[in-house]
């Protein structure tokens, strides 16, 4: 039962940070089309880094 | 945690390495190697080409830079062969100009000074003549001044008359 | 545009395929009798995500109510007290639950939730506690062709040709045909994207071979897993941390003077602190960065593997509720669309996978050729690639 609920917890931080890298990076992209392979890599990267966060705290708890 | 550690089978992963090993050995040595080096040779090869496309368009331009100038240089020779056609012609023009006027004068001096030898010659020649028929009338005047005075005066009238024919 | 819809087009009808076959699948090993169907499907996925002895295709009941499954067996090898044993999975009978005991070699062994455990000296059954652990068994380890090792053999074969195929080719002629065609775009989509920006223009050559054999043996594999044949081997924890470990081994190994230096003795920051940071650094270096490589990429995997066949279990657990077709229909239509995802997420895993390894490897074998700029009172300002070394 605690399981689900910091499970719960862990993607509602995953999800609060996910949204706020693929915001910013759109505005980013919106700013500088040019620039929008660059942002996307380095979108991805760190989208992969916090994901690598949410996934180790969620198996750690299983 | 627990059941992830329960999940891992060692075995799999000697296995797992053991064969990615071989896989990287293999793939590296039969596939990878030949492959970049055939895209290396392949990328420096169209590289290599667009350079020389690249320096023979260059040199096309200097060509045609070259021909453009050497045509300019033509067409300004041709000019300056024939201004200089052009002032010779004239130059000899006025030479033989100035030539025959030279000759001319030459020989008009020359014709004059004949002239005037001659006008001379035959003034001393007349004069020499006049002394000549003087001294004849002279001689015959004397002569008939000795024969009669009439005579003598009618032969000195006769022969003034025939000396104003003269 | 015509040629992205037409691309579209295929993917769209490639996944249909699949998750329909998956459903077929799926529901083929489903229809044991259920009596309580929500834990009949958990524990199937939960079976599934496992690895497993025996590569089964799919089961059925026969005219005598007799259960048949059909597969072919997979050799067991297994290093026991008693030393090495070999037999074929097939002696297991299907059991999976420790009942059927296998006398090799003068050891028992038992199949207890995909694993093998060998019975104390003595004991004639397997006792289990309320948690379903062996009490009187211990494991064994366990070399076994299993059906992963299958998986990886086959995509080991499949590469080996596919590549050495694409590599003769270029002996004839410049530009490959057919297959080849396929191939090479994604080599150099490797090369210049993940390899040449991350490890830098000088030393990217020799870290390309490892880079590529390892975006395509996950990328493979994670696509092999999609298909209804149920293999699940970059959802192996052992797979995933084999292949974190050789990323650790190479990083440890390729880096440089300055990589050691700014690990263990970082400079331009007060000495009190280096020890401190030296600790932190050590722990990225050797834990995080691979553990984290080997959680990311099993956990989206078998999460992956979790959804489109909790997805497709909609037909069953809401059959009462919604009706055949309307469950049948909800679960074609959901597990269509996050099959289509899952396509996408094979190829990022094993992009992010190779991504990350570069850039360890590119941060290991960094030349500190700059010099670091220093403000007035000493300390260090930092550069780009620190703040960047330092994030991740």
């Amino acid at each position: 039962m605690y399981n689900l609920i910091g499970a719960g917890l862990i993607v509602i931080g995953a999800g609060i940070g996910l949204g706020q890298i693929g915001g910013k990076a759109m505005e980013g992209i919106a700013r500088q089309p040019e620039a929008t392979g660059k942002i996307q890599t380095a979108m991805i990267i760190i989208a992969a880094l916090l994901e690598g966060l949410a996934f180790g705290a969620l198996f750690l708890g299983k | 945690m627990e059941t992830l550690i329960n999940d891992f089978s060692p075995g799999l992963f000697v296995v797992q390495i053991i064969l990615l090993l071989g896989l990287i050995f293999l793939l590296v040595k039969f596939a990878w190697k030949p492959i970049l080096n055939s895209l290396d040779e392949r990328e420096t090869g169209i590289q290599e080409a667009l350079a020389a496309a690249e320096r023979a368009k260059a040199e096309m331009q200097n060509l045609q830079a070259d021909n453009d100038r050497m045509l300019q240089e033509a067409r300004a020779e041709r000019e300056a062969m024939l201004k200089e056609a052009r002032e010779i012609k004239e130059k000899m023009i006025a030479d033989s100009k100035e030539q025959a006027k030279i000759e001319g004068d030459k020989m008009i001096k020359q014709a004059q000074e004949t002239i005037e030898s001659e006008k001379k010659a035959a003034v001393a020649e007349l004069k020499s003549q006049v002394a000549e028929l003087s001294v004849s009338i002279a001689e015959k005047v004397i002569k008939e001044e000795l024969s009669g005075k009439d005579k003598q005066l009618q032969l000195v009238e006769k022969m003034l008359g025939d000396i104003k024919l003269n | 545009m015509k040629e992205v819809s037409k691309v579209i087009r295929n993917l769209v009808l490639f996944t249909a395929i699949v998750s329909s076959l998956q459903s077929f699948a799926f529901s083929e090993g489903q229809d044991e009798g259920a009596v309580d169907t929500k834990e009949e499907v958990s524990e199937y996925i939960n079976h599934h995500i496992k690895d497993s002895h025996d590569f089964h295709l799919f089961s059925y009941t026969n005219a005598e109510g007799e259960r048949k499954h059909v597969g072919f067996p997979l050799p067991v090898i297994v290093w026991s007290s008693n030393g090495l044993a070999t037999f074929m999975s097939s002696e297991f009978h299907h059991d999976d639950n420790g009942e059927v005991i296998v006398e090799k070699n003068g050891s028992k062994f038992v199949k207890l939730h995909s694993k093998i455990y060998e019975l104390e000296a003595g004991a004639t059954s397997v006792n289990l506690d309320e948690s379903h652990h062996a009490t009187n068994a211990h494991k064994v380890l366990d070399f076994s062709i299993t059906k992963s090792v299958v998986g990886i053999l086959l995509v080991g074969l499949f590469m080996l040709w596919a590549f050495s195929s694409l590599a003769r080719q270029y002996k004839n002629k410049n530009v490959p045909t057919g297959f080849g065609r396929v191939l090479e775009p994604l080599v150099i989509y490797v090369r210049d994207e993940i390899a040449k920006p991350n490890i830098g223009e000088k030393k990217y050559r020799q870290f390309t071979g490892y880079l590529l054999t390892v975006f395509f043996f996950i990328w493979i594999l994670n696509l092999l897993g999609l298909t209804p044949f149920g293999f699940n081997v970059t959802g192996q924890l052992a797979v995933t941390a084999a292949l974190a470990i050789l990323t650790l081994i190479i990083y440890t190994f390729s880096g440089n003077k300055d990589y050691w230096m700014h690990m263990l003795w970082m400079p331009g920051v007060p000495v009190l602190i280096r020890p401190v940071l030296a600790i932190i650094e050590l722990a990225g270096a050797f834990l995080i960065k691979p553990f984290s490589l080997l959680v990311r990429l099993f956990a989206n995997i078998s999460a992956g593997h979790i959804v489109v066949m909790s997805l497709i279990a909609i037909m069953f657990t809401l059959k009462d509720s919604l009706g055949v077709a309307g469950a049948t229909g909800l679960s074609l239509i959901l597990s269509f669309f996050i099959t289509l995802i899952e396509v996408l997420v094979a190829f990022l895993q094993a992009y992010i996978f190779t991504m990350l390894s570069a850039l360890f490897i590119g941060m290991a074998v960094a030349e500190h050729d700059h010099e670091h700029h220093h403000d007035a009172e000493g300390h260090e300002i930092p550069d780009e690639e620190d703040v960047r070394a330092d994030f991740i």
